[in-house]
């Protein structure tokens, strides 16, 4: 299936010039607090995928029967029962995943990327644009969930995904893990560097003002 | 005496902002002046205070399973809690209309310079994760609650009322063009909650 121009944009602008996390600052919260592992930051990715879809396509297929008054309510309650739902899926099959992620599954009703997408692009348009703004604004959120996952692991405690990934050889020669990385901080500062990098290659983000 | 160590534990040791990074796209989006930070920080204060009271009673005789045994005996296997979510959300979105009202009508100036970050309390990630928390620490009476919602919204403030300030000072430093805004702001909440991690550990 050939994609049109346009779909293309709303698919894969969020995932680079318009990124939810790293330019439109939406959904940072969560994006710190579920990165330790790489295991956790990949569940959380997809929770947040699907959730950002379904709730575009249910907010567009109602978009023209809300009253303008009570629409934020009515978008709470809908991303509301997608998170229970999501929520429940995760503690039958992937019960230890839950337990680490603990609040942050339900925080996801308070993700500012969803209330943004809800407001800005399905409220306006079809089904089908919402569906795929859903899909490219969660991996977006997801790939620098990812990364900053990856590097936090690595870097934090040898592994990946819990297999030992840095050999013992290097330990044996004087390699110690950065424990730093397992501190909360260190989330942050890594979406700083990321942002660094992303701004440094897209002289139009930057800013003008501190 | 509980209420007084839980209050400083929330403030300094689990900083909503510091700790959890809770609440994180306001205090963002905010903290450009001293004034606005304020202001939203008392009424995320204001808007936490009033509401886990209200779920947590709701929480211990509503949602909880086997909390509806006081309506009879038949109700006591009756397990409420997957709508927590729903049933937590609602009560706050209401609360920060109200809230939303009350400052319209008291302050206008604060309400124009907080704009659409008003009714963005509703989706403060903060509010929510006070609920959340307090579901998952099981506070033995609503006082308990009530103080951990106040010890919460303080620190949130003072976060955001220290990171104002700083921001304003920012103005006349040369920054490294693509850290300019958002950059910088990221590196100096991750250096700041490197200095509040030093009351981690602290036991009250």
């Amino acid at each position: 299936m050939a994609l049109s121009s346009k779909t293309k944009a709303v698919l894969l602008g969020p995932l680079n010039k318009n990124n939810p996390v790293i330019v439109q600052v939406l959904g940072i919260c969560s994006a710190l607090a579920v990165t330790s592992k790489l295991e956790p930051s990949i569940v959380m990715a997809i929770a947040v995928v699907l959730v950002t879809a379904f709730a575009n396509v249910i907010i567009s297929l109602l978009r023209k029967t809300i009253p303008n008054r009570i629409r934020i309510i009515v978008q709470l309650v809908v991303v509301a029962a997608l998170v229970t739902i999501v929520s429940e899926v995760l503690k039958a099959f992937a019960y230890d995943v839950n337990k680490q992620l603990s609040v942050f599954v339900g925080l996801i009703v308070t993700n500012c990327i969803l209330m943004g997408r809800l407001e800005a692009f399905a409220l306006g348009n079809g089904p089908w644009p919402s569906f795929l703004d859903g899909i490219g604004n969660g991996l977006g959120y997801g790939w620098i969930l990812v990364v900053v996952g990856f590097f936090r692991e690595l870097l934090g405690s040898g592994t990946l995904l819990g297999h030992q990934v840095i050999p013992q050889a290097l330990y044996d020669a004087g390699y110690e893990n950065n424990g730093l990385m397992m501190l909360a901080p260190m989330a942050i500062l890594l979406v700083a560097c990321i942002i660094w990098v992303h701004r440094s290659k897209n002289k139009e983000l930057q800013e003008e003002t501190n | 005496m509980d209420a007084i160590s839980l209050i400083v534990r929330s403030i300094f040791v689990d900083n909503m902002i510091f700790a959890y990074f809770l609440g994180m796209c306001s205090f963002l989006a905010v903290s450009k002046n001293v004034k606005t930070a304020l202001g939203l920080g008392v009424a995320v204060t204001f808007v936490l205070v009033l509401t886990l009271p209200i779920n947590y009673m709701l929480e211990n005789y509503v949602l909880k399973a086997g909390a509806l045994q006081w309506l009879g005996e038949e109700y006591a296997g009756v397990d409420l809690s997957v709508f927590s979510l729903l049933v937590f959300i609602a009560i706050i979105a209401s609360f920060v209309q109200l809230v939303e009202m009350v400052i319209e009508r008291f302050s206008p100036s604060l309400y124009n310079s907080l704009g659409i970050f008003l009714p963005l309390i509703a989706v403060n990630c903060a509010i929510l994760g006070g609920s959340l928390f307090m579901q998952q620490r099981e506070f033995a009476n609503v006082g308990l609650a009530t103080a951990y919602g106040f010890g919460s919204g303080i620190g949130w403030l003072l976060a955001i009322v220290g990171m104002a300030a700083i921001r304003e000072k920012l103005e006349y430093s040369h920054v490294p063009k693509p850290l300019k805004g958002l950059g910088i702001t990221f590196i100096i909440t991750a250096l700041m909650a490197i200095g509040f991690m030093s009351f981690s550990g602290i036991d009250i």
